[in-house]
């Protein structure tokens, strides 16, 4: 089954969406978006210094992501810009600079659009293996730190005067997003990373009763934006990354429609269309 | 040593430097099991601070702060915004910082009036209703300290004094230490242990009526306040339930209260009663 590229990004695909789901919960919950952005435009300054060391890609863009993040924490405690004035600078900073390292490098040749929009359907049996086994070490210790990390993202006194140790669960999760900006790049690419973190986890707010069941919802909404992602590149022939993100924007739309609202209407014109007909008996 | 080693917190000279400034300086207070310590001073005085120090949250720039290792805390912070994004159910909520078992989360429920609440979401409760949640899941844990900013915030005279009696209750059940900090000058509960007034500093302290006397607690909010420096003792004849109804003394519950039958020993109640009667005579 592995012989065939598309299987090879179904299984590559799940794999990212499995992982994206529950963390981009966090993400939403603590309105991380941009720094979401922020980590996955500079992963492409890691794939400049990838190539210029010669070195793997997705551990030179886990090392680019969590020194952007450190510097991130020393900038915002020594506050001299705004958080998102940072965030913007950090992100667009480090894009740029990668752009320029790449066009120096004339001796490599690169398919920029392949790290910008990403190419899942050159995923190797290689790739399979870092994003599952990479995404269970991710979901792994997610699982270990929730209690601490949730409780922070309601009330960081409160977690940390009940003992919960939130600045080690701040950091912890930090890494984790580093972690799977690598991982995922080659499946969505790095301008649509966050897309794939944070609609599904949006999508799935709406039927969750609970913050554990919410994560598992937005792993699902992944999957199906996956899957009909996917089955619509084919079909229709287009950019595999950016047909993943249209799904799953699909399933986002479908969620916030009025569900019971519109069923009303349907059952009130059913009940009328029944009156007329028996009117016209 | 000097201070006793059962103590669950104890600040020496503590003082937290910020941006140039002494939000509070030379703080000394202990918490001792089964105590009520109540904070009091104006706004901006470094009572939230202060609990902040006791809680862990902050350390202190100047002096120190030992805090019992072991002690399990059950903290009421003052503000607690949930976001529409974050699905979260009372029942859930018990158990934000550690296991609670069922029987603590409903028991914690009852005690606070808000079993019925357990499956609502969080984001949709009344400020009332989301002040008692926050105590419930407080006390779910069987705290050995209890630190309440504010508790009352929200909540009608009633509430009040309804809160500050279970309050009372949960520290005579749990033994627990309690940290309260009030912004109600006027209404420090007859269980208050000691009361610390706090104005940059430890402006007086002791039990309430030595605070309510003494002549730096007049200087910080005059004599007005002082007089008006009610502790509050009082018992009830009914009690208000959730839905609305009322159990009267004898254990009958109506929808109304029928005010004019009740025996409230409270002073100013009778005071109230016999200006309206006058105003009648007259």
């Amino acid at each position: 089954m592995l012989d065939d590229f598309f299987s090879r990004a179904l299984i590559a695909g799940i794999g990212v969406a499995l992982i994206a789901g529950p963390l981009g919960c966090f993400i939403v919950w603590r309105r991380l978006a941009y720094f979401g952005d922020t980590l996955s435009h500079a992963a492409l300054l890691g794939v400049a210094l990838a190539l210029l060391m010669e070195i793997n890609v997705t551990l030179a863009v886990f090392v680019v992501c969590v020194c952007v993040s450190m510097v991130l924490l020393v900038l915002q405690k020594r506050a001299t810009l705004s958080a998102d004035a940072l965030l913007g600078l950090l992100a667009h900073s480090s894009l740029a600079v990668g752009l320029v390292a790449l066009a120096f490098m004339t001796w490599v040749r690169v398919d920029l659009m392949g790290f910008l929009f990403g190419d899942i359907l050159a995923v190797t049996p290689t790739d399979i293996a870092i994003i599952w086994s990479g995404g269970i070490g991710v979901l792994i210790i997610l699982a270990m730190i929730w209690r601490p990390l949730f409780a922070a993202t309601v009330n960081v006194e409160l977690a940390q005067a009940e003992g919960m140790k939130p600045e080690r669960a701040n950091i912890i999760f930090m890494l984790l997003m580093a972690a799977v900006i690598a991982i995922s790049m080659k499946i969505v690419g790095v301008l649509l990373i966050t897309a794939l973190l944070i609609i599904p986890a949006a999508a799935a707010r709406r039927f969750a009763t609970g913050p554990e069941q919410m994560a598992m919802l937005a792993a699902i909404v992944g999957v199906v934006a996956v899957f009909g992602g996917l089955f619509g590149s084919l079909e229709w022939d287009t950019p595999a990354g950016p047909s993943i993100v249209v799904a799953a924007l699909g399933v986002f739309i479908v969620s916030v429609l009025p569900m019971p609202a519109i069923l009303k209407k349907k059952q009130h014109q059913n009940t009328r269309k029944t009156q007329q007909s028996r009117g016209l008996e | 040593m000097l201070q006793k080693s059962d103590s669950l917190v104890t600040l020496k000279n503590a003082g937290i430097y910020r941006s140039g400034k002494w939000l509070v300086r030379g703080v000394a207070m202990t918490v001792e099991s089964g105590e009520i310590v109540t904070l009091i001073g104006p706004n901006g005085s470094g009572k939230s601070t202060t609990a902040k120090i006791a809680l862990g949250v902050l350390n202190p720039d100047e002096g120190t702060a030992i805090r019992r290792p072991t002690m399990r805390i059950g903290y009421v912070p003052q503000k607690l915004a949930i976001d529409w994004t974050l699905p979260l159910t009372v029942s859930r909520f018990m158990s934000l910082t550690g296991d609670v078992s069922r029987k603590q989360a409903d028991d914690a429920m009852a005690e606070t009036q808000t079993l019925h609440l357990s499956k609502a979401e969080v984001r949709t409760l009344s400020g009332g209703e989301f002040q008692r949640v926050l105590l419930a899941r407080a006390i779910a844990r069987r705290p050995d300290l209890l630190v309440l900013d504010e508790p009352v915030q929200g909540v009608d005279f009633n509430g009040e004094i309804a809160l500050y009696e279970l309050i009372k209750k949960i520290r005579d059940e749990l033994q627990c230490g309690v940290l309260l900090i009030s912004h109600d000058l006027h209404v420090v509960m007859a269980a208050t242990d000691r009361v610390i007034c706090l104005n940059g500093h430890v402006c007086c302290s002791g039990t309430p009526r030595t605070v309510a006397s003494s002549a730096e607690y007049k200087a910080l909010f005059g004599a007005r306040a002082s007089s008006g420096l009610a502790i509050y003792e009082h018992s009830h004849d009914h009690e208000h339930l959730p839905d609305g109804r009322i159990r009267h003394g004898d254990g009958t519950i109506t929808d109304h209260c029928n005010h004019d039958e009740e025996n409230h020993s409270d002073d100013s109640h009778n005071q109230m009663k016999n200006k309206a009667g006058n105003a009648n005579v007259g």
